[in-house]
């Protein structure tokens, strides 16, 4: 699978998705800096990671969303390849306007840094089918902005339509119907505000995170049959 | 042109930092205040002399970047 992570200045999980993609899939990944303006060929997975790109100046995302390279984010998702974006990537892509909605504070107001509980509402994803016959989901949240919000319209939408991908089972930070993580209408792109980043490995605590990219795999090597 | 826009959570957002100054006014003493809303204003001078295109500008910046639509409305003001 070749895989390309995307770079912000003040992103700093970056390295981390690296390390997730090359142990769970053995990915070749490529990092590519925000001010490029062509991603390289035959990717199968473009990675906004997280961080506090652009010191969330403004607005969580908000800046990095207007980067050089996210134009070509967008085609690489509008041709149909897979594009994660994970806690601070989540909140580019919702600020870019690839995915629906924003994230707002935490209620709470505090930064949450703790494992929380998933279910997996959709299996089904080309980033959830190889958690199989498993609902459940254990990662780690770290943000002050993960609260996600959007109208009741578009939150009926995402719920009829099968784009809640993951959901918190104790919610952390008042997301609007316990939501962490979506994807878009034609189902290729993903946010979500915990990380698999960080729970790839048993030493980390949980490899429940592996899951996410090993589905882009094997999606990948389904379309290569 | 002197500029300014001022961005504010959408009522019907809820607006956290808002409701964290409102309860600390109020353990101050100021009892009778409600609704508090924290905003940001973004100020700046813009090249030009009529007014009105000027606002347009400003709007249109408000909604590419400086405001964020999905849960933000902004005012905007100009003055020469």
């Amino acid at each position: 699978m070749r895989a390309a992570v995307v770079v912000f200045p003040g992103s700093n999980c970056d390295r981390d998705c690296r390390v997730a993609l090359e142990r769970s899939t053995g990915a070749e990944v490529r990092m590519i800096w925000h001010r490029e303006t062509t991603l390289p060929e035959g990717l199968d997975l473009v990675v906004l990671p997280g961080g506090f790109a652009y010191g969330d100046y403004l607005r969580c995302g908000a800046m990095a969303a207007l980067s050089p390279i996210m134009p070509a984010v967008a085609a690489e998702a509008a041709r149909g390849v897979a594009v994660a974006g994970i806690c601070n990537g989540f909140q580019i892509l919702c600020e870019a306007g690839l995915l629906p909605g924003a994230l707002l504070r935490n209620t709470g107001l505090k930064y949450v840094c703790r494992p929380v509980e998933l279910d997996v509402v959709n299996a089904q994803t080309v980033f959830t089918a190889a958690y199989g016959g498993r609902r459940t989901a254990w990662m780690t949240i770290g943000n002050g902005e993960g609260n996600y919000f959007a109208d009741a319209e578009m939150l009926d939408r995402l719920e009829g339509d099968g784009r809640v991908v993951f959901r918190y089972r104790d919610n952390p930070n008042g997301s609007a119907r316990d939501i962490a993580g979506i994807v878009n209408e034609c189902g290729n792109i993903l946010g979500l505000m915990p990380h698999p980043d960080r729970a790839f490995e048993e030493d980390l605590g949980s490899c429940d995170g592996a899951a996410v990219f090993e589905s882009v795999m094997a999606a990948a090597a389904a379309i290569l049959q | 042109m002197k500029a300014r826009a001022h961005v504010f959570l959408k009522p019907g957002v809820l607006d956290v930092q808002g409701k964290a100054v409102e309860a600390a006014l109020h353990g101050l003493g100021w009892s009778g205040v409600t609704g508090v809303r924290v905003g940001r204003t973004i100020e700046f001078e813009l090249d030009g002399t009529d007014a009105t295109a000027a606002r347009a500008e400003v709007e249109s910046m408000c909604q590419r970047l400086l405001a964020n639509p999905v849960i933000e409305a902004y005012a905007v003001e100009v003055a020469a």
